[in-house]
């Protein structure tokens, strides 16, 4: 094979492999994961977290809206502190509310944020005040088994 | 107790000598290192090697990966049918092949097609003096003739095992949506919810970036310090093919334990 | 034996390779200008010495020196640059494989020099009209016979006009037309170029015919040195055994072993049990 042959193959694999990493990329990951867009921190306590992990996506009416960033346990207030990275194009009222749902019947934990009725929006650095603790599976049943309890109890 | 004794001492020179041809193995890659300006002045010895070790191997890369895919979704649809997940296939085919196969096979694949031929090239080399006649001719074979394999190698491996993962997501996608039925909208949605640039793919190429410096290294010194008679070459290829293959299993354990499961 | 006008000398070395000692305090000079044959039996050292000269191995003990530097000391750049006034013809070749016969001549000359193509085109072809082979430029090194390969390695080594040419068993193997061919060159270039060529054999008749000097090494040591007439008519049993091809001496048939008697004896007992 004469050079010029030899270096049009090698440009030919060379543009291929980078395709590949580019399929690889866009059709098959996330696109979002890839762009950090410009956004906003925010925090928010919960009693129980349950199985919510970092990197769990922050939903609002359904729609991904942000990340969860870090999730950390505060000694003043013995209760989980969760931080948000919001996406800057969207913006929530300042009494919002956050809870962390279930997607599905038994799938990954998330934070969706309720939208609030105030004028101001949030900002960096503000924290959500009403948040709902994540559905703890064992509590549930418990309450439920007790109620039956004194259901039966009470006739 | 002789026996004893002896299979000790074997253990015991083995592990001496495995110590010692990994330092002899470390000088040597390190030499190149430093020879390698040379592949920026004459970017020709780099294309050269890229098409020896690269696109030569891309029909085994290409097949494989089509294979591998095809595989992977028959079987994952299979299993996840029991589960009444088979949506959840695109999932199961990219994240696999993205984590763990593209980079370990293909690294496995790279090391017995162009690893091999890389130690058979400069292992004959220097059975036939052709190194010896280089350096005589104030040539330093480090430069002129590995620096150039072994960059070709490190540089085509990522490539290589891309396009390997992308065949095999390709080849899920035939078996499952396009033979079986199951819904292609599901296929690439579930798939680009759960499959993480920086998580995934980026572990990913990390991986067979680390893979195709392992086998590249392993390559090129096995064909330097080989024997030079024909059966030197020979047990030479085969040490490339066996310690590539091991080398690569161990660094994708130690690699995937620090990326996948957060002990970080 | 250092002769003050030589150019390369190779003073009071000490070689072993792992736990075999080749040389033990070997002095040997070769004169400028001069082809110089070294000879001596297997293992005697002789490729070794080549080596020596040309940097690829280091002698414990000594020093290797042309004029007054001293190749045995030389880093790593230095010695590459050394290498470069020196031409050297492996016992089979050593071309490259995968260049045809022009660009592994033109090799030295497109890695050394900065030569524009039309005067490397020239200097290439020069070289090979003179070993005979201009028309074989196009040839791959496969297609060329064992004599054809060496002297298109010869081109290849005398490519950047050196001023020592070392020759590593360059009759071996040849038939008589090629060994007289090849005899020939070695000769013919040293004297047009006026360089200083050693060569190594053991073809007694090939190098008589070309060599100045021959030196004799047996046992690591250089046992003879004279003219090839001067050998011929030595009284020494151990240059007369080489030179006159016998098969008993000074060299013994036998390889070192235990008295025959014993060994058999040992086998017999064997038996008896």
């Amino acid at each position: 094979m004469d050079r010029s042959m030899v270096d049009l193959w090698v440009g030919l694999f060379v543009a291929v492999g980078i395709g590949a990493l580019l399929f690889l990329a866009l059709k098959a990951g996330n696109v979002d994961s890839i762009i950090k867009s410009q956004g906003y921190s925010v925090s928010a306590e919960f009693d129980n977290i349950g199985g919510l992990k970092a990197k769990a996506p922050v939903k609002s009416a359904g729609v991904i809206v942000g990340r969860v960033s870090s999730v950390n346990f505060s000694n003043q207030s013995l209760r989980a502190v969760v931080k948000l990275d919001l996406d800057e194009r969207f913006q929530f009222p300042k009494d919002s509310s956050a809870s962390i749902l279930t997607a599905g019947l038994l799938g990954d934990q998330f934070v969706g944020i309720d939208p609030g009725g105030s004028l101001e929006n949030l900002v960096e650095g503000d924290r959500l005040r009403i948040t709902q603790s994540a559905i703890v599976l064992e509590k549930v049943i418990g309450q439920f088994l007790y109620g039956k309890m004194s259901e039966t109890n009470s006739d | 107790m002789t026996l004893i004794t002896r299979i000790l001492s074997k253990i015991g020179s083995a592990t001496v000598d495995a110590v010692w041809t990994l330092g002899t193995a470390s000088v040597f890659i390190f030499r190149v290192l430093s020879r390698s300006a040379i592949v920026l002045r004459r970017p020709r010895l780099l294309v050269a090697e890229m098409h020896f070790a690269g696109v030569l191997s891309l029909v085994i890369i290409i097949v494989s990966g089509l294979f591998v895919g095809l595989v992977l979704g028959l079987q994952g649809y299979e299993t996840l049918k029991r589960y009444g997940s088979t949506g959840a296939v695109g999932t199961l085919v990219a994240l696999s092949l993205v984590r763990e196969l593209g980079p370990v096979v293909s690294a496995l694949l790279f090391a017995s097609r162009a690893g091999s031929a890389i130690t058979a090239e400069i292992g004959i080399m220097k059975t036939t003096e052709q190194l010896s006649a280089m350096e005589m001719m104030a040539v330093d074979p480090h430069a002129r003739v590995v620096a150039p394999m072994f960059w070709g190698g490190f540089l085509s491996m990522p490539l290589l095992a891309a396009i390997f993962s992308a065949m095999g997501i390709i080849g899920g996608y035939l078996i499952t949506v396009v033979v079986i039925g199951v819904d292609s909208g599901a296929f690439w949605s579930q798939m680009q919810a759960s499959v993480d640039f920086h998580h995934d793919i980026l572990n990913g190429v990390i991986k067979s970036i680390v893979f195709g410096a392992a086998v590249s290294s392993i390559a090129v010194y096995e064909g330097y310090a080989s024997v030079p008679t024909a059966e030197g070459v020979s047990r030479a290829v085969t040490r490339t093919v066996v310690t590539s293959a091991l080398a690569v299993l161990a660094l994708d354990f130690v690699l995937t334990a620090f990326m996948f499961t957060g002990v970080h | 034996m250092i002769k003050k006008t030589d150019l390369l000398q190779l003073s009071s070395i000490n070689f072993a390779y792992g736990q075999t000692q080749i040389f033990a305090d070997l002095n040997v000079g070769f004169e400028a200008g001069k082809v110089t044959a070294i000879m001596g039996g297997s293992g005697s050292g002789k490729t070794t010495i080549l080596k020596l000269i040309g940097g690829q191995v280091s002698p414990q003990q000594g020093r290797v020196a042309w004029g007054d530097r001293a190749i045995n000391q030389m880093k790593h750049n230095e010695l590459y640059s050394y290498r470069k006034s020196l031409g050297m013809l492996f016992q089979f070749g050593a071309l490259f494989t995968d260049l045809n016969v022009f660009e592994n001549v033109a090799f030295p000359l497109r890695e050394q020099t900065a030569l524009p193509e039309s005067a490397i085109k020239d200097l290439v072809l020069m070289k090979l009209h003179a070993v005979g082979l201009r028309g074989a430029q196009k040839l791959m090194p496969a297609e060329l016979s064992g004599g054809m390969a060496r002297r298109v390695a010869l081109a290849r080594a005398i490519a950047l006009d050196p001023s020592l040419m070392l020759y590593d068993e360059p009759f071996t193997g040849l038939d008589p037309i090629s060994t007289a061919i090849t005899g020939n060159l070695i000769r013919t270039l040293n004297d047009a170029l006026g360089i200083t060529s050693v060569f190594v054999t053991h073809d007694i008749k090939a190098s008589f015919k070309v060599a100045d000097e021959v030196i004799l090494l047996s046992r690591g040591t250089v046992t003879a040195r004279g003219t090839p007439s001067e050998l011929l008519d030595s009284r020494d049993p151990l240059v007369r055994q080489f030179v006159q091809g016998e098969v008993d001496g000074p060299v013994p048939f036998h390889v070192h072993s235990e008295a025959y008697r014993d060994d058999l004896k040992l086998e017999s007992e064997e038996r008896n049990w």
